[in-house]
């Protein structure tokens, strides 16, 4: 595991090389500074480091690519957070009247954390995470990625590890940036399913008919279910996490499971019992016709924390910033690889350190260089060689991939931002 | 008076124009003059229809039968048009349908001046007008309401016959309301998801790349969305010419009295700081904390730890209460570090927080106690959480069971879930104080936990006893404050600078770590 030999007291040595060599700062102001299309953009977003000790800087902003990267390298942040953009510099916010400054515009982000899910699995509690439990992550993103896709429209979703327990979205179109309050929260809410704290046994109740986003859903589910919670989890194995599903079914229904469950050890068998249970119900009974559906949603669907969607200001951990307690690099994933994804195998700042200190093979490179058509190639010219240093430093770490990954996602949105213009101008000729 | 009013009349007769129809989308301000009192009254009888829109909300379904009933009768008591074709019937008595048609614009003219002038009065004045206005549009027969969109130029897309039928299934189950057969009868919109939150929110329509499909009969919705953001517009600018108004002194006072009166006793105001010492907290938790607070405290100190909805329901009714900042320190403090939290983490990642409360910190607003309207319609509780209300946001066989740990007589039981069942949840907690403190029936209606409090206090001991009790702990307790200052100069001495960059709303940028 490459994280083993991350100790986080080394983390002081290591930021200063993270930040001078290997920190994607280009593709990061690009990505931020989303085409240059409206004014100040970049300019009036706010940016917030935690400093040695958790000192928490809050309201930094920066006119350049070029100032963001000398601050970075001056004060070397343990942890980044990204918040909105601002009526004014964040910076300069103690100076302009009380009132005026305000947050106007921020991608819509998710955030879920494996802690929300401590009530539901069984191998890890907590800041703990395992690749049993990880599923979770990955059945929490195809449900989530596909919504806001086909059902909300957008395009444009950067999906990030949170470099410990959970994952972050990003969906960076215009109109998920423009969103108000109150249009983030009923995005959240019709996201959400699970409601309720710990007072509420049963979090999940479907009624008729059931929404075509919770079919997609359920289908979702259905498919990691059998393997994820009845073998991984063992839901329907030892006695008190059999208790806690029979919580969730009417009660008449309740004692003739317990009583079948005697004779059928087998989860499947288990699990087909509560199957056939919910069909008979659903020829008779109006409510709690859905509780098998209930039950997987309650296990399985993934749990946002609304609060953290709704506001336009709040913060987020940046992606390519790292954790402080595993080392590890926030990176974007690729949904095409989503399955395999393995948070165990993100680099950790110490690896990739590392691995900048290993002799270079160089030639590989070199001859990618080579292919370059030339107008690229001038460009890269006019860059000055340490730019030019740095882009070849991370291409020789394990944090090539995700760069290029997040290079792929730029591409994607300069592109639509290309056809709108062409549309925009198209429209102007007509008149 | 006479309303400011940039555009004139040039419609030959503007008043039957503007009363022509019951419902207005008050596009126009009135340019009468009216006299004091009228102005007066009318405002005063329109706030005790938001006032009721308001608490029929929390205690009934919207649009409810009963919900509709109770507010039916608030529009008779108080003279406003309720019923569109009333002005066909002349036989009534009392103010003809011209007159409840002018009071109801010319009183919405007036709460706009008195609400506009901060984000929390135009939220609420909004959120009530929104309510009121959908209530009264539902209740038009479906000719008025076609009326209604066409005199107000309301005109939205309608997807085709072909689409409707590749949608079919979609569209019938993202409804309750629609049927196979009412899909091809009736028209669908389409309109941008952000047109139709309401809908979005509550999964009730569907959505599709962005666009939502809104069967006919629930226009309302979108009608809705207009109001809303024709009116949120509106305050903005009326908010920019208040200061005009405001140099007319016989109106000041009366729309700053108009404008406080919407959010019921304040229990910010600390009459009682420092009466409450932290030796006393357990036991009045059992005697006299609502159930919301006592279920906050018993749960602190189980685990040592609550979080941020938590800290904020519970930690401001103990402000309200009487804790000062320095024991609310000590307080929350000696809890945490009993968990997980050490000191230091303590000072560094909650104590401001604490301090924010007690506006310290940040833009330095004195935050008031949540009210039972806060705690039970918004930020509800999630994993983890044990804030909220728990008559609303507890599943019914556990707060049976934790009635009856707390000793509630079984028919007591049944009577609180009754309540609950019908959604009345204050009445519900009402209830059990009335059952916890062996009254009849308590002479006060409940919708304050520090309300609740200071009731359960007056009960208990008389004004008198209280003070008794509470002067012998005084002493002790000056002690323990010394001791709790210290440790908040020490905190406040060890803060990390960059505390003192955080000015922003605490409320959204606090998270649990």
């Amino acid at each position: 595991m490459p994280s083993s030999d991350y100790d986080s007291a080394c983390l002081p040595d290591l930021l200063p090389l993270y930040y001078r060599r290997l920190f994607p700062f280009s593709q990061y102001y690009r990505w931020l500074n989303y085409g240059g299309v409206q004014k100040n953009y970049f300019q009036n977003r706010e940016f917030s480091f935690t400093l040695k000790d958790d000192i928490y800087v809050r309201y930094q902003s920066f006119s350049t690519q070029n100032e963001l990267e000398k601050e970075m390298q001056k004060v070397n942040p343990y942890k980044i957070d990204i918040g909105a953009i601002y009526s004014h510099r964040p910076n300069q916010h103690n100076t302009v009247k009380s009132g005026t400054f305000q947050a106007l515009e921020k991608e819509l982000v998710f955030d879920i954390d494996m802690t929300d899910y401590d009530d539901v699995r069984s191998c890890c509690s907590a800041a703990d995470i395992c690749s049993k439990c990880w599923t979770l992550m990955t059945i929490a993103i195809r449900i989530l990625d596909r919504a806001l896709r086909d059902d909300f429209g957008f395009q444009h979703l950067l999906w990030v590890y949170s470099g410990r327990r959970g994952v972050h979205c990003w969906v960076c179109d215009e109109a998920a940036r423009k969103l108000s309050v109150a249009a983030r929260s009923a995005v959240a809410e019709y996201l959400s399913l699970i409601k309720g704290g710990e007072e509420m046994v049963k979090k999940v109740v479907l009624m008729d008919p059931i929404h075509p986003f919770i079919r997609e859903s359920l289908n979702v589910v259905e498919h990691y279910f059998p393997r994820y919670a009845l073998q991984d989890q063992d839901i329907l194995g030892r006695k008190e996490s059999v208790d806690k599903v029979l919580a969730l079914v009417p009660e008449d229904v309740r004692k003739e499971l317990q009583q079948d469950f005697q004779n059928a050890k087998k989860p499947e068998t288990r699990w087909k019992l509560i199957k056939e249970q919910a069909k008979r119900k659903q020829g008779t009974a109006k409510k709690g016709q859905y509780f098998e559906k209930e039950i997987m949603l309650q296990y399985c669907y993934p749990r946002l924390d609304v609060n953290v969607s709704k506001g336009v200001n709040h913060l987020l951990k940046s992606p390519f910033s790292v954790h402080p307690k595993t080392g590890r690099i926030s990176v974007p994933m690729d949904l095409k690889e989503l399955d395999t994804f393995d948070p165990f195998a993100v680099p950790t700042i110490s690896l990739i350190c590392e691995e900048l200190d290993r002799p270079r093979t160089g030639e590989e490179e070199e001859k990618s260089e080579e292919e370059k058509p030339e107008d690229v190639k001038e460009k890269e010219n006019e860059k000055d060689t340490a730019e030019r240093r740095k882009i070849r430093d991370f291409k020789r770490t394990s944090l090539a991939k995700y760069v290029k990954y997040f290079d792929q996602f730029l591409d994607g949105m300069a592109g639509s931002r290309k056809g709108d213009l062409l549309r925009k101008s198209d429209l102007q000729k007509e008149f | 008076m006479q309303f400011p009013s940039r555009r004139r009349k040039n419609n030959i007769n503007p008043q039957t124009e503007l009363y022509g129809h019951a419902l207005q989308f008050y596009g126009q301000p009135p340019l009468e003059n009216i006299s004091l009192s009228e102005f007066e009254t009318f405002a005063v009888d329109r706030l005790k229809l938001l006032k009721t829109i308001e608490n029929l909300g929390v205690s009934y379904v919207k649009l409810s039968e009963q919900y509709a009933k109770k507010l039916e009768t608030e529009f008779k008591n108080l003279n406003f048009p309720y019923r569109p074709d009333a002005d066909d019937r002349k036989i009534q008595s009392g103010p003809s349908e011209y007159e409840k048609r002018r009071k109801d614009h010319i009183s919405h003219f007036i709460l706009r001046l008195a609400y506009c002038q901060t984000e929390d009065l135009r939220r609420w004045f909004i959120q009530q007008e929104v309510d009121l206005f959908r209530y009264r549009f539902n209740d038009l027969p479906p000719k008025h309401k076609l009326e209604f969109l066409h005199r107000n130029n309301l005109q939205y897309d309608t997807i085709s016959v072909e689409e409707k039928k590749t949608l079919l299934d979609k569209l019938v189950n993202s409804s309750y309301a629609v049927s196979g057969i009412t899909v091809e009868d009736q028209d669908f919109y389409k309109v941008p998801f952000q047109d139709a939150l309401d809908l979005v929110r509550t999964r009730k329509v569907y959505l599709k790349a962005g666009y939502v499909y809104i069967p006919h009969q629930d226009i309302v919705t979108i009608v809705l969305n207009d109001f809303r953001t024709r009116l949120s517009k509106a305050l903005a600018l009326t908010a920019r010419s208040l200061p005009a108004v405001h140099s007319d002194e016989r109106l000041q006072p009366l729309l700053n009295h108009l404008s406080h009166a919407y959010v019921g006793q304040d229990y910010s105001i600390q009459k009682n700081v420092g009466k409450i010492s932290l030796e006393q907290i357990d036991s009045l938790s059992g005697k006299s904390f609502p159930l919301c607070m006592r279920q906050l405290h018993q749960n602190l100190r189980e685990s040592h730890h609550l979080r941020h909805g938590g800290r904020m329901q519970y930690g401001l009714f103990l402000k309200g209460i009487g804790l000062s900042l320095e024991q609310a320190l000590q307080f929350w403090r000696s809890e945490f570090i009993r968990g997980k939290v050490d000191a230091d983490k303590f000072d560094k990642a909650y104590a401001y927080g604490i301090r924010h409360m007690f506006g310290k910190e940040g833009k330095r607003a004195d935050y008031t106690p949540y009210s039972c309207m806060k705690v039970i319609l918004s930020n509800p509780p999630s994993q983890g959480d044990h804030h909220g209300c728990p008559f609303r946001h507890s599943d019914p066989e556990l707060l049976k069971q934790k009635l009856q740990f707390y000793k509630v007589s079984p028919s007591g039981i049944s009577q609180i879930l009754e309540l609950v069942k019908g959604m009345h949840y204050q009445l519900a907690c009402q209830k059990y104080f009335e059952l916890t403190h062996n009254i009849e029936e308590a002479s006060f209606s409940l919708n304050h936990p520090n309300q609740y409090f200071i009731e359960s206090q007056r009960v208990l001991g008389g004004g008198k006893d209280i003070k008794r009790e509470m002067d012998t702990p005084q002493r002790s307790q000056d002690n323990a404050v010394a001791k709790g200052s210290g440790a908040a100069r020490e905190a406040a001495a060890n803060a990390p600078q960059g505390l003192a960059e955080m000015t922003e709303d605490l409320d959204s940028f606090f998270q649990d770590a």
